[in-house]
């Protein structure tokens, strides 16, 4: 079967909805990668553990190839043997059948020990691919694990994703495509290289011929296509892109009448993208016809130079028949190992994307067991309270630009500190940086007298628990889901803790109840019942210290008011830090810090701060604009 | 439903369509030609050590396979053609059949399965139709021809045919029946697993915050394990796939040539035409091979095509009537008598009866929690959707008499979702009112409190915008959003929840620049919180998709129940009473 060598991408076989971030994965274009040579060499080094395996491959790719190579010449053996006998020319009279069948049932013994080879080539190979991928994807996703934060978010995310996903799936499939056949390939022209310089070498000649012959149209063509191509992936980019958009406008372009230019924009990509992909299609259609044509040139030599050879008897009539055969096999894997280096190249340019998140900077290491220990028992007191302190601390994202700096502050255990102040004041920060999320530009921070950086990671985040802005739930269980905050809590603690924060109420009106699959788009539950579930993960976690961040923009206010009450509960008794954008919901805080620019630029109760008459004041005017406020 | 939209699509290319056929059978008679004339060569001119007769039949056989090829080319130009003009029509009626879908319709279907809809499944039919086009017709041809010409070669020996062809089709069919349901279940797999990293990267703060790592590892560890595991199958079936097919075709082979021998020795068989039968049987099964190959795609394009065909089987819930009204009366108002909607076979509505009036200079806010219907009035106003009890009057006029171009210049639409367009700020601008000048781009965007971070982007009003509005924050969106639609100058503002993202400094400083630029206009507000909406001349509160208050603020505060309870979840004491 000739496959047409287009170079188009594997079919990355989306078969329902989209994935992944990247839209168009339809019409990705044939990357290139940067260096070819650096990330095969690497992705082939990855096979490493597989290698007594891979030997495997190579040796039954061996054995299937030459045997079915041979196949033809046995068969010609074949024929030789009755066009001998029907001319006379062995001297018998008539065929003789002992001898032929003998071969015969040669030729299907060679084929069937061939045939075993071939597949348990295929088979070992997937598992050798297989395993590598999955050992690809286990790394990339420990990787995950190890990045500092600082990293992550200097990465866009959509690209991100589409690393771990995309590229990766690409590698796979691209691997267990073409690594098959070019394989195959590969043998199998070589064996039938050799069968046919053994019969023949003057015929061999002109079969040989049509290799560059053929290699020469097919460049031709693919250098014409090539370009097609790319328009062709350009243009469906465009024309998916402009899908995307109108779709997901469609409000904004309904109310503001836009229909009928939308339609011509669509109308004229999508002609462009016609012009460009009927070219494209024909050029490499053209490919198929061009190898079949020099394959029956090839053909019709040999059926005229063997047939003059015959002639003349310096060869066999089943030596020529076997020559045919060899030659239409030898331009078939021609186009076929042409095609799968493109769909080979696709795969390394992914590759190549997917080991630059290898290659991506770790997180400092955290201090060894015994290190720990150690720090840990040069401080006073030892028992865990919640102290939090920030001594002198500086930190920026980027070298230029300054956000915290000199920072200084105390919480004593079981205060609540409030953090109020205009965005980008570095609230969100300052509580990543308690969590180390980020490491520090200067100064430290201590937790009971302990620099957290002494401290290994769980050790520290396992004392503190967040409630973050955007509530973020795992597609599971509404019961996993709060478990996520403590692995070993019984089913009656999840219970408790789901009774504490509100959770309770909603979950009896849904289905399946705690056993509610929450999906992706978390359709099931509103955005302010998905809120107070990460609170009861917060409060079954049972921390020392809290970092509240609040998020009310979206959820209506009687939610919000329960949000509210679950968040002071949680409060009770621990050391919290609470970020707050309506202020009427803090004034009970022991500590009031407004930032600015990464400052704190006032520190107080709310009657201190109010008395003030400062930022915090202006503040608090400022969320009753137009109106006098009068304050007591 | 495959059936249906090829038939609907290809008509136009009729022609084209016969000429692709005619030019596909014509080169497959042209390649089955050959071995007939090299089974010639060998039994008239090298059985015969006639060697011109080799040279003159050589020629002959260079002729016809130069005239084959030219035959395919044109057969590859014209498929080509046709395959790719048929995705483009297909493209173009969807595209054209969403946009004149309302909200409720693009709604059901989910934009995301709409997109996926216009590119991807188009894209998949579009293969079928251009793969039958260059390679799938020839198949038949290839077939019936190859099996005259053996015939004519060897009656009894095509026996072996009738053997090989069905084990072929069992075996492979097998094969790819297998095949089919795996790389399904791949798919699904892959989808898990992604699913699980996207969420480990979105979660990443909350899984280190938690010290879930482990958990992660090892629920991502399963989707690893999962998917290798049904991977492992798809490429050990694959696998077998092409020894099986070789395998096939090289015994029957043997098995021509040994009955084969039989017949020649008898002398009832010429030895070129038993060549020439080796060289038939690999064309049949190689074209029957293919088509089994083909037929693996059918079923997805099935799939897909029934896809596509619901989007064209559905029409707009809005749409022009027959003599819709072109002029509105000038005075701006909105009026809303006993409007309700209800999704068809829902059991309660959205909204219902909801009564209020609205004029130029005039704000009406619309307050009450998620789900109460606040966003389906707005729909309801800008026609996005239609009442289905009661009615929407514009400027007088009931909405569903007037021309939807019409209305739609009339309004001033902020949705919930400030959606920009890729492009840049000032082609995002233009797209409420396309021939605005520079200085009507920053008189709106300085209205709108967008001039300020505007002209700090680099570029200013040419400064990019990235599709969705991705690269500013959800504040400068909405601001530009309400940019876009006060740049109309439209009788009828629609805010749905436009100042969420705002601080509320920023906020009161672009209700107050409001004012004087929406004095000939009527107003609809949607605000979640009451101090951005208790200085407006009405105030409508909805619960549960019922009109419960209707008043101005002093007003609720002593009548609506609902309306204080709101109030008081936000405020303190002392601020209600401010």
């Amino acid at each position: 079967m000739n496959t047409p060598a287009s170079p188009s991408p594997p079919p990355s076989g989306s078969s329902g909805e989209l994935r992944g971030g990247r839209m168009n994965t339809i019409g990705v274009p044939t990357e290139k990668s940067n260096d070819f040579g650096l990330a095969s060499r690497r992705l082939l080094g990855r096979l490493g553990p597989e290698k007594p395996k891979a030997v495997l491959v190579l040796l039954s790719g061996l054995v299937s190839a030459g045997l079915i190579v041979t196949g033809p010449k046995v068969l010609g053996n074949a024929t030789n043997l009755i066009f001998d006998g029907l001319t006379g020319r062995d001297g018998s009279d008539g065929i003789d059948f002992a001898a032929l069948h003998r071969v015969l049932w040669f030729a299907v013994g060679l084929y069937l020990v061939g045939y075993v080879f071939s597949y348990l080539q295929a088979f070992l190979l997937a598992g050798v691919v297989q395993r590598t991928m999955l050992r690809l994807r286990a790394d990339v996703e420990d990787k995950l694990h190890t990045m500092p934060l600082s990293y992550l978010d200097g990465q866009a995310r959509g690209d991100l994703l589409s690393r771990v996903t995309n590229d990766i799936d690409n590698v796979s499939q691209s691997m267990q495509q073409s690594l098959s056949q070019l394989l195959t390939g590969v043998f199998t022209i070589t064996g039938t290289l050799i069968m046919m310089l053994l019969i023949s070498w003057q015929l061999a000649l002109v079969a040989i011929i049509s290799v560059p012959l053929s290699i020469f149209v097919m460049k031709r063509i693919a250098g014409h296509s090539r370009s097609r191509f790319i328009a062709q992936w350009q243009h469906t980019g465009t024309l998916n892109a402009q899908v995307e958009e109108t779709f997901t406008g469609h409000p904004i372009m309904k109310a503001f009448g836009r229909q009928r230019e939308a339609q011509a924009r669509f109308d004229a990509t999508n002609d462009e993208l016609y012009d460009a992909s009927f070219s494209a299609q024909f050029i490499s259609g053209c490919v198929q016809p061009a190898t079949v044509l020099i394959g029956n040139l090839n053909y019709v030599a040999i059926a005229v130079l063997g047939g003059l050879k015959v002639a003349n008897r310096s060869l066999g009539l089943g030596d020529v028949q076997a020559f045919i055969q060899y030659s239409r096999q030898f331009a078939q894997p021609l186009t076929q190992t042409a095609s799968m280096i493109n769909v080979l190249q696709s795969g390394i340019a992914s590759a190549e994307r997917v080991f630059e998140i290898l290659d991506a900077p770790e997180q400092s290491a955290d201090p060894t067991f015994h290190e720990a220990t150690l720090a840990r028992a040069t401080v006073e007191p030892p028992e865990r309270v919640g102290r939090i302190e920030f001594d002198d601390v500086s930190f920026s994202y980027r070298a230029d630009t300054p956000l915290i700096e000199h920072l200084s502050l105390v919480a004593e255990p079981g205060q609540t500190v409030a953090i109020v102040g205009p965005t980008g004041a570095g609230k969100t920060t300052l509580v990543n940086l308690i969590m180390r999320f980020y490491e520090l530009d200067a100064g430290r921070i201590t937790l009971d007298g302990r620099d957290i950086t002494t401290m290994r990671r769980y050790e520290l985040r396992s004392q503190i628990g967040m409630v973050l802005q955007d509530a973020w739930l795992f597609g599971g269980t509404i019961r996993d889901n709060i478990a996520y905050g403590n692995v070993t809590a019984t089913d009656e603690e999840v219970l408790a803790a789901a009774k504490a924060c509100y959770v309770d109420r909603f979950v009896h009106s849904l289905p399946a109840g705690y056993d509610t699959v929450l999906d992706d788009d978390g359709s099931s539950v509103s955005a302010g019942e998905r809120q107070l579930i990460t609170i009861a993960r917060a409060f079954l976690a049972n921390p020392s210290i809290l970092i509240l961040d609040e998020a009310t923009s979206s959820v209506d206010t009687r939610t919000e008011v329960l949000i509210q009450r679950a968040m002071s509960k949680l409060r009770g008794g621990r050391t919290s830090f609470v970020i707050a954008h309506r202020l009427s919901t803090i004034r009970d805080a022991d500590t009031i810090l407004v930032m600015d620019s990464g400052r704190i630029v006032e520190q107080g109760s709310h009657s201190e701060l109010i008395a003030r008459g400062g930022a915090y004041l202006a503040l608090y005017n400022a969320q009753f604009s137009g109106a006098a406020v009068d304050v007591v | 439903m495959l059936v249906r939209l090829l038939r609907t699509y290809l008509a136009k290319y009729r022609t084209l369509l016969i000429l692709v056929v005619a030019l596909q059978a014509a080169q497959t008679i042209a390649a089955l030609f050959l071995p007939a004339l090299n089974a010639d060569i060998i039994d008239r001119g090298i059985a015969l050590g006639d060697t011109s007769f080799i040279w003159r039949h050589g020629a002959v056989m260079l002729g016809v396979s130069v005239a084959q090829i030219g035959l395919a080319i044109f057969a590859v130009y014209y498929g080509s053609k046709v395959a790719m003009a048929f995705g483009r029509d297909v493209r173009s009626a969807l595209f054209h059949r969403v946009t004149e879908f309302s909200a409720r319709e693009v709604t059901s279907f989910g934009p995301p399965s709409l997109i996926t809809r216009v590119t991807n499944d188009v894209q998949q039919v579009q293969m079928l139709v251009q793969m039958t086009c260059t390679l799938l017709i020839a198949t038949p041809f290839t077939a019936a021809g190859g099996l005259i010409m053996v015939l004519r070669l060897d009656a009894p020996l095509t026996l072996i045919l009738a053997v090989a062809i069905p084990v072929l089709v069992i075996s492979l069919g097998s094969i790819i029946s297998r095949m089919i349901p795996t790389f399904r279940r791949m798919q699904v797999r892959i989808d898990d697993m992604n699913r699980v990293l996207r969420e480990q990267i979105t979660g990443i703060r909350v899984v280190r915050a938690f010290v879930r790592e482990p958990f992660e590892r090892e629920r991502f560890g399963n989707s690893n394990d999962q998917l290798t595991s049904v991977a492992l199958r798809g490429g050990r079936l694959m696998g077998l796939m092409f020894p099986t097919a070789i395998g096939i075709v090289n015994l029957s082979s043997v098995a021509a040539v040994y009955f084969g021998a039989n017949r020649v020795g008898s002398g009832e068989m010429k030895i070129g035409a038993l060549i020439a039968f080796l060289s038939y049987l690999l064309q049949i099964l190689m074209s029957v091979m293919l088509a089994t190959y083909m037929a693996a795609l059918v079923p997805r394009a099935a799939v897909s095509a029934e896809r596509i065909q619901q989007v064209l089987d559905t029409q707009s819930s809005v749409a022009d009537g027959d003599n819709p009204t072109m002029v509105l009366p000038d005075h701006a108002s909105v009026e809303l008598r006993n409007a309700g909607f209800q999704y068809p076979g829902a059991e309660h509505p959205v909204l219902a009866n909801v009564s209020f009036r609205c004029v130029a200079g005039q704000t009406t806010a619309i307050i009450g929690s998620t789900g109460s219907g606040k966003t389906t009035l707005i729909s309801l106003v800008a026609r996005l959707f239609d009442v289905t009890s009661g009615a929407v009057l514009i400027n007088g006029v009931d909405i569903r008499e007037l021309a939807t171009d019409t209305l739609w210049q009339r309004i001033g639409l902020v949705p919930q979702r400030p959606y920009l367009f890729g492009g840049t700020v000032a082609s995002n601008l233009r797209y409420g009112k396309p021939d605005a000048t520079d200085d009507e781009v920053w008189r709106a965007l300085e209205v709108a409190q967008a001039s300020d971070f505007v002209r700090e982007m680099p570029g200013g009003l040419e400064a990019r915008i990235a599709q969705g509005g991705s690269n500013v924050s959800g504040g400068q969106r909405q601001r530009l959003a309400i940019a876009r639609a006060l740049i109309r100058k439209p009788d009828i503002f629609l805010f749905d929840d436009s100042l969420s993202a705002l601080d509320m400094a920023t906020d009161a400083r672009l209700r107050e620049a409001l004012v004087p630029n929406t004095r000939d206009a009527a107003v609809l507000i949607v605000s979640q919180r009451v101090t951005s909406i208790k200085h407006a001349d009405q105030i409508l509160v909805l619960e549960d998709g019922e009109q419960v208050g209707l008043g101005t603020h002093a007003q609720l505060l002593k009548s609506c129940p609902t309306y204080v309870e709101i109030v008081n979840s936000q405020l303190t004491n002392d601020e209600v009473a401010a």
